[in-house]
């Protein structure tokens, strides 16, 4: 275990990426998530094994991914809002393929170019698949330094465990903070786990074929059985969620993110005035974790969805929920950051008002 | 005592070809797979086939392989490359694979000097998807998409997508040959066999384009269109080294 060290996100996620064992990295230029690829241009050429490309595009450096994923490396790209619309072919071929890579996403304002301020417009996107075709991809969801880093390491390994893409869901907040951050040890690429299913030549071996095109509709069907199976075994293994004063709320507000940690001082807020309200922090937004929420419907009258976009998790919520409870939203899209003293208001508004009809 | 005189080579597996009768692409996977089992490459050989007529080239090389999407063929080659450098690795890719909607990838790859070879067919069309216009279809040819003739104010001229690759400074070897009779066939292997021997020496990016016929498309017998690319397609894309940086 190493010291604890004072880092900027960005650069947390390209360390832990490296002591996950991670050897490839491709990438294209895009704010606010720069300081990611110069990061991993430096790591990458003090490593033996290291590679770092700068791709010509985004479908470019996906699809050197996807290649070097192919060949065995653990192998990651990272990109903003406009570049991961770019990546979606690439994404898509990589859950098909059934293919391990990790694509980070640092949101900024949208649609379009938009802006650059922290967002979280793509939840939709990553959640859904994003590409064409019937598919998932994982995606955490980090809310501190130290997520960052862990969640980086979380990340790599679900991604050879299901072989799977795995989508690490941060925003220009989270990529651009300094926070204190202690390293998990660093993990030897030639120790971990062997793939047998990896193109490095057919050498006293019968050849290999990595490929997504199944012509027949019967095969392709099964297909996609085969993966939604795998979806439904990675729905149960590893949602995650946080949960913050939470045990005895009436309100909880759902919140993921750089918005958990402004929902977080709002909740703490009301409390100092004995509202009892709390946390709900998905960790995993794919698998969402909607057991937890429904569970959780059994003594909570209000949820109080708050996202940096126009309500998208909303949907996701309510899905859980299945008309058990209330649920309210509060959004704050196109780059805007609230305070945690605007949560704070807009709860205790809500908390009161449903005091004031139950005693009425 | 009988003596064999020719066979399937080694590295193709026993598997009917699904190419239209007449088509370039059976000869040229029996030259690639003739030159990785003369370069002795085989164990070590991962080949990235397109999306194209050329797909199913998985299901005919008996080495690993790895699909690409649709024109990122020296993406995906890059990738496996630059992670097992003392691999050998090629795409094969058609003239739309590579020269429209995978330019950019084909481009700098051969700009980055990416130590890979590259098997490019040219047949003027997109062959799988019906005979639209390529990029490399010749002006005044006729496809589904230029009911007319190709036409240069229209639809623009054929690209020389050799030439361009020939003038980045990562590009080591590159030459245009055919498969439309005995003498460029042969041609063509010996091309074929020094792009990978580029590649096994660690030059640098290495490319063949190989003129082949489409009797389908072109809506002809296979040896008209074989007589074809010598009267026309060859006076549009002219069969020669186009760069030759290895002496």
């Amino acid at each position: 275990m190493d010291k604890k060290l004072l880092m900027r996100g960005s650069q947390v996620i390209g360390e832990a990426a490296i002591r996950a064992g991670c050897r490839f990295y491709a990438g294209y230029p895009i704010t606010p998530q720069n300081a990611l690829p110069e990061f991993m241009s430096g790591a990458m050429a003090k490593l033996e094994d290291g590679t770092f490309i700068q791709a010509e595009s985004e479908l470019a450096a996906i699809n050197m991914v996807l290649g070097a994923s192919m060949a065995g490396a653990r192998a990651m790209t990272s990109s903003s809002s406009p570049g991961i619309s770019l990546k979606q072919e690439g994404i898509s071929f990589l859950a098909a393929s059934e293919l391990p890579a990790v694509i980070v996403n640092t949101m900024r304002g949208g649609p379009g170019l938009g802006n650059i301020a922290p967002s979280q417009g793509d939840y939709f996107q990553a959640t859904r698949g994003g590409g064409h075709g019937d598919y998932r991809t994982i995606v955490l969801a980090p809310a501190y330094g130290q997520e960052l880093a862990d969640l980086t390491r979380k990340a790599f390994e679900y991604a050879d465990r299901y072989r799977t893409p795995v989508m690490i869901l941060a925003d220009g907040m989270m990529s651009q903070m300094m926070e204190p951050v202690i390293f998990p040890d660093p993990l030897n690429p030639s120790e971990l786990p062997s793939k047998p299913w990896v193109l490095d030549g057919a050498d006293e071996r019968p050849s290999r074929i990595i490929k997504s095109l199944i012509l027949n509709p019967m095969a392709m069907e099964e297909h996609n059985w085969k993966l939604t199976r795998k979806y439904e075994i990675i729905s149960k293994e590893i949602a995650a969620v946080e949960t913050y004063m939470a045990e005895d709320a009436e309100l909880v507000v759902v919140a993921y993110g750089t918005a958990a940690r402004v929902a977080k001082g709002g909740i703490k807020k009301a409390r100092e005035m004995g509202l009892k309200v709390g946390l709900l922090r998905p960790v995993t937004l794919w698998p969402f974790p909607g057991s937890v929420i429904r569970e959780m419907s059994r003594s909570v009258k209000d949820f109080f969805v708050f996202e940096m976009n126009t309500g998208q998790m909303l949907d996701d919520v309510k899905l859980s929920l299945e008309g058990k409870s209330h649920v309210h939203f509060h959004g704050r899209p196109g780059g805007i950051i609230p305070t945690p003293d605007e949560i704070s208001r807009a709860i205790s508004r809500l908390y009161y008002r449903r005091h004031l009809e139950e005693d009425l | 005592m009988e003596k064999v005189v020719f066979k399937k080579p080694k590295y193709m597996k026993e598997v009917p070809f699904h190419y239209c009768p007449g088509c370039g692409h059976s000869i040229i996977h029996r030259l690639v797979a003739e030159a990785i089992e003369e370069l002795a490459i085989g164990e070590k050989t991962i080949g990235v086939p397109p999306a194209g007529c050329a797909v199913l080239a998985y299901d005919y090389f008996d080495v690993d392989m790895g699909e690409a999407p649709h024109g990122r063929g020296a993406a995906v080659a890059t990738g496996i490359k630059r992670t097992l450098p003392d691999r050998i690795v090629f795409s094969y890719q058609g003239d739309g694979d590579i020269a429209a909607i995978g330019t950019a990838e084909t481009i700098h790859a051969a700009n980055r000097g990416e130590n890979i070879t590259v098997i490019f067919v040219n047949n003027n069309c997109y062959g799988m998807t019906g005979g639209q216009m390529a990029p490399t279809t010749l002006l005044d040819q006729n496809s589904t998409t230029t009911p007319g003739g190709r036409d240069k104010n229209r639809d623009g001229s054929p690209i020389d997508l050799s030439e361009m690759l020939a003038i980045t400074r990562g590009a080591v070897y590159i030459e245009r040959t055919a498969v439309n009779s005995v003498k460029n066939i042969r041609k063509t292997k010996k091309a074929i066999t020094k792009a990978f021997k580029v590649q096994m020496a660690g030059l640098g990016f290495s490319l063949v384009e190989i003129l082949s016929p489409c009797p389908t498309n072109w809506k002809m017998s296979p040896i008209d269109a074989c007589r074809r690319i010598d009267e026309d397609v060859a006076q549009t894309f002219p069969l020669k080294v186009i760069k030759d940086e290895t002496s």
